[in-house]
C-alpha cells in the first residue's frame, strides 16, 4: 500500500471510530437533560436516579469522543495537506467556528454539570446539561457544513489554483448540509434510543428473574422489592426502567421516522448531486426505475469487476424512481450512462501533475467501489428499519408494565443496541466511499472550466512517507481497539451495578462527610 | 502590512498563549500525578483541582488548531504535516490522558489505577513537550520546499531548538502547576509545593526565556525587545513573590512571563509563520499562508463574538470551583459492584 491508501484507511477507521461515540453523546446528552427536567419539575426521586445512572453512562462515552475528536481535526493537516491548502479558505472557517462557539460551551458547561450538582443552584445545574447537550447538536451542524461542502461544494470560487469562500451564507445554507444534518441528528437519537431500551430491558428482565417483579393472572406486572439489596432495587427503581425503556421506544421510533423522512430528501438531492454515488448504491448499471432488494456478482468471471457483472436478483419495479422524483416511470441514469458522462466532464485520465505522484496519467475510475456502496447502503437501512420494529414490538411487548420472562428475548434486545450504531457506520461509509475518487465531489450545476473539485489521489500530504501513515494508524488504530475494550467493560460494569454505580448513597456508601465546607459535590 | 492576516496572527497568538496558561497547570497536574503526590489521597486532591476545568482548557488547543486551518491553511498544512511523528506521539498523550482522568476514578484494582496513573503522567508529559516542539519549530524554522513540504525525512524536525521548545513547555508546566497548586489546595501539598515554587522557579522558566531570545537574536527584532523585557522583570517579580510565599502574586507572575513570553516569540517571528530553513523564499509568512479577506473578516465577526464569551463562561467556571480542594473533601473510593 502506498501512502494514499493508507491515509485513506486511517481516515476511514478514525472517523468511523470516532462516531460511535458522536451519536451517543448527542442522544443521550438531550435525554438525560429531558430526564433531569422531569426531576426539577415533577420532584419524584425515579427521575433523580435516571438522570444520574444514564448520566453516568453518558460520561463513560464522552470522553471517548473528545479523546478521539481530536484526531480529526489534525489528520487533515498531517495526512492530508494538499486537500487543506485547496480547501482551507473555506473547509476551515465552519471548522474553527464549531471549536470556538460550539465545542468549548459543551466542554466547559458539561465540566460544571458533573460537578456542580449541589454547588450551583438547581436551575442553573439543569441549564448547564441543556447548554452542554445543545452545544454538542450545534456542534454537529458546523461538522456537516464541513463535510456537505466536500460532498457539494458552493459559495466558492478557485482563485490561483484553490478554492475560496465567495458566499459564507451559501455555504452554511448548503442544501446538502440542510438535509444531512436532521438525518444525522434522528441517526443520534435512534442509537440513544436503542441503548435506553436494550439495557432497560436487561434490568427489567433481571428484576423477573431474581422473582422481585411477578406478573398476575392477568398478566400485569406486581412490583416488588428486594429484601437484600435495599434501596438499589426497590420499586422506584422498577420506575427507572420502565419508564426508561418507553422513552428509549419512543425516542428510537420517532427517530426511525425522521431518519426516514430526511434520508428520503437526501437520496433526492443525492442523485442530483452525486447521480454515480446512487446509482452504485443501486448496483444500477442501466437507466431504469425498478429499486434492487437484492443484486449479486456474476461469479463467471471471478466476480464483479465490471458494473456489467451484476446480475439483479429481484427488483420493486418503480420503487427507485419513486426515491429519486416522487413518481414511478422517470428512469433513474445508470452507471452505464453515467461513466461517459464524467468522462467527458472531468476527463479520462488524471493530469500529469507530479502532486499526482504515480498515480499522475492513469486512467480515472469513476465508479466507486460498488459493494462497499451497495451493501453500505442497505446495511444502513436495513439496521434502521430493525431497531425501529424492535421499539414497536418491545412498547407492545411491555404493555402490561413488565418484560416477558424469555432470555432470549432479553438477550436479542441487548444485541439491538448495536443495530443503530451499525446503521449510523455503514451510513458514513457508504457516504464518504460513494463519493471516490473525488475527495471534493464535483457540484454538477457549476458551469465552465472553474469547476471545484479534487482527486482523492491529490489531497494527501507529498512530505509524508508511507512509512509514517504506517506508524499512525497502527498506532492510532491499536489504541482505538484497545480502548473500546476498555469503554466496553466500564459500561457493562455500570449497567451491571444498576442505579448505585452512579449513587454510591443507594450502596449505603456516603457520598461526602461534610457539606459545608464542600467544594466538589463530585469527586474523580 | 496586511492589516487581516495581521490581526488573525495575533489572535492565534493568543489562543497558544491561552492555551499555555489554561492548560499549562491541568499538563503540570498531571506530570505531579506521579513525582510530588506522596499517597492515593494527594492524587486525587491533585486530580480534582483540575477536574472540572481540564476539558475547556484542552478546547484551546482545538481552537488554536482549527483556528489556523481557517485563517493559514498553508501554515497549518505544512506544519501538521511535517511534524507528523511528532504530532502523532501527542494526539496518542492526550487521548490517553483524557481517557485516563475519567476513568482512573472507576478502576476497579490497585494494578489498574497505577497504570492510568502513568497514562496521566506520560500523556501529559508528552504532550507538553511536543506541543512545545511545535511550537518552537514554527518559530525556527523547518526544511520546507517551494511547495511548503518537509524534505529530509520522517525526522528532520529534530533539532535542537524542538528539544528546546519541548522543555520549555514541560518545565514552564510543572512549575505553573505548582504555584495553581498554591493557590488551589491546602495542607501538606499546599506547603511542599510552594517550597518547590521558591527554588525551582527561576530553572524551570531558563528553557522559554532562552527560546524567546533565539528567536529574538535569529530575527534580530527590536519590536520583541519590549515584551522580552516584560517577560524577564515578570519571572523576577514571580520569584521574589514566591520567597514571600505570596501564592497568588507567584501565580500572575508566572500567568504575565508566559504571555509577555509568547507575545515576544511571536512578535520576533512576524511576519514569518514557518520559516523553511532551506531557502528564505519558501518561507511561510503571513501574506503568503493566509486565507482570503472575505475568510478572515467573517471569522473576525465570529471571533469578536465568542472569545469574549468564552473567556467570560470559562472565567465563571473558575469562580465556581473557586475553593481550595483538600484531602477531607474526597470522599472514600466508590467501587462499583453488580447487583445483578
Amino acid at each position: 500500500m502506498d501512502a494514499l491508501e493508507i491515509a485513506r484507511w486511517q481516515f476511514g477507521i478514525t472517523t468511523v471510530y470516532h462516531f460511535l461515540m458522536v451519536p451517543l453523546t448527542i442522544g443521550l446528552g438531550l435525554t438525560v437533560a429531558v430526564m433531569q427536567t422531569a426531576w426539577h419539575r415533577s420532584g419524584k426521586e425515579e427521575y433523580l436516579r435516571m438522570t444520574k445512572f444514564w448520566g453516568k453512562l453518558f460520561l463513560i462515552n464522552f470522553i471517548m469522543g473528545v479523546a478521539t475528536g481530536i484526531v480529526q481535526e489534525f489528520q487533515f493537516g498531517m495526512a492530508w495537506s494538499e486537500y487543506s491548502r485547496f480547501v482551507g479558505d473555506v473547509f476551515g472557517a465552519p471548522l474553527a467556528m464549531e471549536a470556538l462557539l460550539a465545542f468549548f460551551l459543551e466542554s466547559v458547561l458539561l465540566g460544571l454539570w458533573i460537578f456542580g450538582w449541589d454547588r450551583l443552584p438547581k436551575r442553573l445545574h439543569l441549564a448547564t446539561i441543556w447548554i452542554a447537550s445543545l452545544a454538542s447538536i450545534f456542534s454537529a451542524y458546523f461538522i456537516l457544513v464541513a463535510n456537505s461542502w466536500m460532498q457539494h461544494p458552493v459559495g466558492t470560487e478557485i482563485v490561483d489554483g484553490r478554492a475560496t469562500m465567495v458566499d459564507a451564507w451559501a455555504v452554511f445554507t448548503n442544501n446538502t448540509a440542510l438535509v444531512t444534518f436532521p438525518h444525522t441528528i434522528f441517526g443520534a437519537f435512534a442509537v440513544a434510543g436503542g441503548f435506553l431500551l436494550g439495557i432497560s430491558w436487561y434490568h427489567l428482565h433481571k428484576r423477573r428473574q431474581s422473582g422481585i417483579d411477578t406478573v398476575d393472572a392477568s398478566g400485569k406486572v406486581v412490583v416488588g422489592e428486594s429484601a437484600t439489596l435495599g434501596k438499589n432495587r426497590d420499586k422506584v427503581d422498577y420506575q427507572v426502567w420502565i419508564k426508561s425503556l418507553r422513552i428509549g421506544a419512543v425516542v428510537a421510533m420517532v427517530a426511525f421516522m425522521g431518519v426516514a423522512l430526511s434520508g428520503h430528501a437526501q437520496a433526492q438531492l443525492m442523485i442530483q448531486q452525486q447521480p454515480m454515488k446512487m446509482a452504485a448504491a443501486e448496483a444500477a448499471c442501466h437507466d431504469g426505475t425498478g429499486f434492487s432488494l437484492l443484486s449479486v456478482g456474476d461469479l463467471r468471471g471471478g466476480g464483479a469487476t465490471t458494473c456489467d457483472d451484476v446480475v439483479g436478483v429481484f427488483e420493486i419495479p418503480g420503487l427507485l424512481s419513486f426515491l429519486a422524483h416522487d413518481n414511478f416511470t422517470t428512469e433513474v441514469k445508470g452507471v452505464n450512462t453515467l461513466l461517459p458522462e464524467y468522462q467527458e466532464k472531468y476527463g479520462t485520465h488524471l493530469p500529469d501533475n507530479p502532486i499526482y505522484g504515480d498515480r499522475a496519467g492513469t486512467e480515472i475510475n469513476y465508479l466507486p467501489v460498488m459493494e462497499v456502496t451497495y451493501w453500505g447502503f442497505r446495511l444502513m437501512i436495513t439496521l434502521g428499519g430493525l431497531s425501529a420494529v424492535a421499539a414497536a414490538v418491545a412498547l407492545w411487548l411491555t404493555r402490561k408494565g413488565t418484560v416477558p420472562h424469555s432470555k432470549w428475548i432479553s438477550r436479542l434486545a441487548v444485541l439491538g443496541i448495536l443495530a443503530p450504531f451499525g446503521g449510523n457506520a455503514a451510513g458514513w461509509i457508504f457516504t464518504e466511499m460513494g463519493r471516490q475518487p473525488f475527495v471534493v465531489a464535483p457540484n454538477p450545476s457549476f458551469q465552465g472550466i472553474d469547476q471545484v473539485f479534487m482527486y482523492t489521489a491529490a489531497a494527501v500530504s507529498p512530505g509524508v512517507s508511507a512509512g509514517e501513515m504506517l506508524f499512525s494508524l497502527i498506532s492510532l488504530t491499536s489504541i482505538y481497539a484497545f480502548l473500546l475494550v476498555v469503554e466496553v467493560v466500564l459500561l457493562t460494569r455500570y449497567v451491571r451495578g444498576g442505579i448505585g454505580s452512579a449513587m454510591p448513597e443507594l450502596d449505603g456508601h456516603p457520598d461526602d462527610q461534610d457539606k459545608d465546607t464542600d467544594v466538589l459535590s463530585f469527586a474523580y | 502590512m496586511d492589516y487581516l492576516p495581521t490581526l488573525w496572527f495575533i489572535l492565534i497568538a493568543v489562543l497558544w498563549g491561552g492555551y499555555l496558561f489554561l492548560e499549562g497547570f491541568d499538563l503540570g497536574v498531571g506530570m505531579l500525578m506521579k513525582t510530588f503526590a506522596k499517597n492515593e489521597k494527594q492524587r486525587r486532591v491533585l486530580l480534582n483541582t483540575v477536574g472540572p476545568v481540564w476539558d475547556g482548557n484542552e478546547v484551546w488547543l482545538i481552537t488554536a488548531g482549527a483556528a489556523t486551518f481557517a485563517a493559514f491553511p498553508y501554515w497549518y498544512a505544512s506544519l501538521f504535516s511535517a511534524l507528523y511523528v511528532p504530532l502523532t506521539l501527542v494526539l496518542v498523550a492526550l487521548i490517553f490522558r483524557a481517557v485516563a482522568f475519567e476513568y482512573r476514578g472507576k478502576a476497579h484494582t490497585h494494578a489498574v489505577r497505577k497504570a492510568w496513573d502513568w497514562a496521566i503522567f506520560l500523556g501529559s508529559f508528552v504532550a507538553a513537550f511536543g506541543v512545545g516542539a511545535m511550537l518552537a519549530l514554527s518559530t525556527t524554522g523547518l526544511p520546507l520546499n517551494a511547495n511548503g513540504d518537509r524534505v529530509g525525512g520522517p525526522f528532520a524536525w529534530f533539532n535542537i531548538y524542538a528539544v528546546l521548545g519541548g522543555l520549555a513547555v514541560v518545565a514552564f508546566c510543572l512549575i505553573h502547576a505548582l504555584a495553581f497548586l498554591g493557590l488551589k489546595t491546602d495542607g501538606d501539598i499546599r506547603t511542599r509545593a510552594a517550597r518547590l515554587v521558591a527554588r525551582w522557579l527561576p530553572v524551570a522558566l531558563l528553557p522559554m526565556a532562552a527560546w524567546a531570545v533565539a528567536v529574538v537574536l535569529l530575527n534580530h527584532s527590536m519590536a520583541a525587545v519590549a515584551p522580552l523585557g516584560l517577560a524577564v522583570c515578570a519571572l523576577l517579580f514571580a520569584w521574589f513573590q514566591a520567597s514571600k510565599n505570596h501564592e497568588g502574586l507567584v501565580f500572575i507572575g508566572l500567568g504575565i512571563f508566559l504571555l509577555a513570553g509568547v507575545a515576544a516569540i511571536f512578535t520576533a517571528a512576524y511576519p514569518n509563520v514557518l520559516p523553511s530553513t532551506i531557502d528564505a523564499a519558501f518561507n511561510l509568512t503571513v501574506s503568503n499562508a493566509s486565507s482570503t479577506p472575505y475568510t478572515l473578516r467573517l471569522m473576525s465577526i465570529v471571533a469578536a463574538f465568542g472569545l469574549p464569551m468564552v473567556l467570560a463562561y470559562q472565567a465563571w467556571t473558575y469562580w465556581v470551583f473557586r475553593k481550595r480542594v483538600t484531602e477531607v473533601h474526597i470522599p472514600e473510593a466508590h467501587t462499583v459492584t453488580s447487583i445483578v
